[in-house]
């Protein structure tokens, strides 16, 4: 089964939250990648039949997701929000989305789902006692309980400890090498890595770029890197780092240099030739935008261009 | 109708310290009723009082404002309605599940009290316990379905239900002779009106009007808050 999103945008009033998204979700997983605020939140409910689209069309395996129920056969969806009931124990909650499922066995399947989370020991338990983790498993199992074909996840790691995480990554990883459609959100690249075979990157509300791990990593790797360098003679190194083309452009500061390098691998090289010819000691070299908001905007500004 | 969705409607509204807003002033109608038998104030008048000022007018509408918004707006508030909506059934059979539960709910808390504190006053005389209990229970029908769709339209549902039932039903409508031809409670009466002979009441709106302006209000507000849950949309979260 496929999601396909075509010229998809949302705006609330003057405020644009899609602009303009073509893309689709087959059969694996995928991660939907983006700083907060990037508009995944907005997109994913789109897929989901919980927003109307301002413009364009959201269509699984061709039929509109918008106001039409029939798509929750296929659909499970891990919404962000608790979204739980406290008053029911976890079985109950499972149990409750298994019946409205229609499905033949409704206590197999909740068994089932339970199991699948790890969650048959606590379910007897009011889900108003359960930790956030717990929670979310429990969400998970109330998705997954009537088999869907599609899974679509909200930041499903959030609030989740390490063990939850990695047991839940192997779910999603397992479930995506079975042929089901996986989508999730995350702000976190190396979460996304570690999941998704396909990347699909959101900023600011645009598609700023798609591929698997690798290329995605390629393309942040490649980008403009600033690096703050510290030697014994700033000057001298800045005036034969400048000569090279793959230096962008060179800020003297009262201590340090502030070096913009346009091409990664070859400025990696070039440096500690550089300082040996001239003899200068290098004293301490670190990224100065490493961080993912300065990722995700060289992506933004790439795509505009 | 939907089984589940109904069966975790009544646990949210029951469950816990929920049940005792249901319960606080059916058991004070009861209890005033009580008090007048004990201080002879049983007769035909006091009761028509009663019933008029007390269990229709004051009563039913915050009744039907805890039923009919409850049955829905705390679930959309946090959330938890989208368990019940990300499933495969069409969202009016969700809307006309929870407008069955809030109705049923008035009848158990709204309309079978106000009977009883009647009959402890006059019995069944001239049928108006049976007449105060039916007009109840007819008002108490519309007054679920337009709370149940104020609670699907708005976040503000019980402001604005307070002030409808509050002002504009009883400030208004006893200042303003043609407002109470458009008010739930008022129906009521003409209705509780057409089955009681009591002499000592008279409905000033006529049953021609009443009946057909309680089909339709309540029709029309049970199909528009399926129409509106089938758009529901989730917003503002990032």
């Amino acid at each position: 089964m496929k999601i396909e999103l075509s010229e998809v945008s949302r705006w609330y009033g003057n405020v644009v939250a899609v602009n303009d998204v073509t893309m689709t979700i087959s059969a694996g997983v995928t991660g939907l990648l983006g700083p907060n605020g990037a508009g995944k939140s907005t997109l994913l409910h789109m897929m989901a039949g919980f927003l109307a689209p301002s413009n364009g069309t959201v269509t699984l395996n061709g039929s509109p997701v918008w106001k039409n129920h029939r798509v929750y056969r296929d659909i499970g969806l891990v919404p962000e929000r608790e979204g739980v009931y406290g008053f029911l124990t976890g079985w109950q909650f499972v149990l409750s989305a298994a019946r409205l499922h229609g499905l033949s066995d409704p206590e197999e399947a909740a068994r089932k789902a339970l199991a699948t989370v790890e969650m048959e020991e606590p379910k007897d338990r009011r889900v108003e006692t359960y930790s956030k983790g717990m929670r979310q498993r429990v969400k998970v199992a109330a998705a997954l309980v009537h088999d869907p074909a599609v899974l679509l996840l909200d930041e499903p790691f959030n609030g989740m400890d390490p063990r939850q995480r990695l047991h839940l990554m192997d779910l999603i990883r397992g479930m995506g090498a079975a042929g089901k459609t996986i989508l999730f959100s995350s702000h976190i690249l190396e979460e996304v890595e570690r999941v998704a075979q396909h990347i699909e990157v959101l900023v600011a509300g645009r598609h700023a770029a798609s591929g698997n791990f690798r290329e995605i990593r390629r393309l942040m790797t490649d980008r403009p890197h600033l690096f703050m360098i510290r030697s014994s003679d700033d000057r001298k190194l800045a005036a034969a780092l400048v000569r090279d083309a793959s230096t962008g452009g060179i800020t003297l500061r009262p201590d340090s240099l502030e070096v913009q390098a346009t091409e990664f691998r070859r400025f990696a090289t070039l440096l500690p030739q550089v300082a040996r010819e001239e003899g200068v000691r290098l004293h301490q070299i670190s990224p100065a935008d490493e961080d993912l908001e300065s990722v995700f905007s060289y992506l933004i500004n790439r795509s505009g261009a | 109708m939907n089984a589940v969705v109904a069966g975790i409607t009544y646990r949210a509204l029951l469950g816990r310290r929920r049940i005792i807003l249901l319960l606080l002033l059916p058991l004070a109608l009861i209890g005033l009723a009580v008090l007048l038998r004990i201080f002879d104030g049983d007769d035909q008048a006091t009761t028509v009082t009663l019933m008029q000022t007390f269990a229709i007018s004051t009563m039913l509408p915050l009744l039907g404002l805890i039923a009919g918004t409850g049955v829905i707006a705390p679930e959309i508030d946090d959330g938890t309605i989208i368990h019940l909506m990300s499933k495969p059934i069409s969202r009016p059979v969700i809307a006309l599940t929870k407008f069955v539960v809030a109705v049923t709910l008035l009848a158990v808390f709204a309309a079978l009290p106000t009977y009883v504190a009647a009959w402890i006053l006059v019995g069944n005389e001239d049928n108006i316990a049976a007449g105060f209990a039916v007009g109840s229970l007819a008002a108490g029908v519309a007054y679920a379905a337009v709370f149940l769709l104020l609670g699907v339209v708005t976040r503000h549902a019980v402001t604005i239900g307070i002030l409808y039932a509050l002002v504009w039903e009883s400030l208004v409508g006893n200042l303003i002779t043609g407002a109470r031809t458009y008010s739930i409670q008022r129906w009521g009466q003409a209705i509780a009106d057409q089955i009681s002979t009591s002499a000592f009441f008279e409905s000033d709106v006529s049953l021609s009007f009443a009946v057909p302006a309680l089909i339709v209000v309540t029709i029309a507000a049970v199909l528009y808050a399926g129409r509106r849950l089938r758009a529901f949309s989730l917003t503002g979260d990032e």
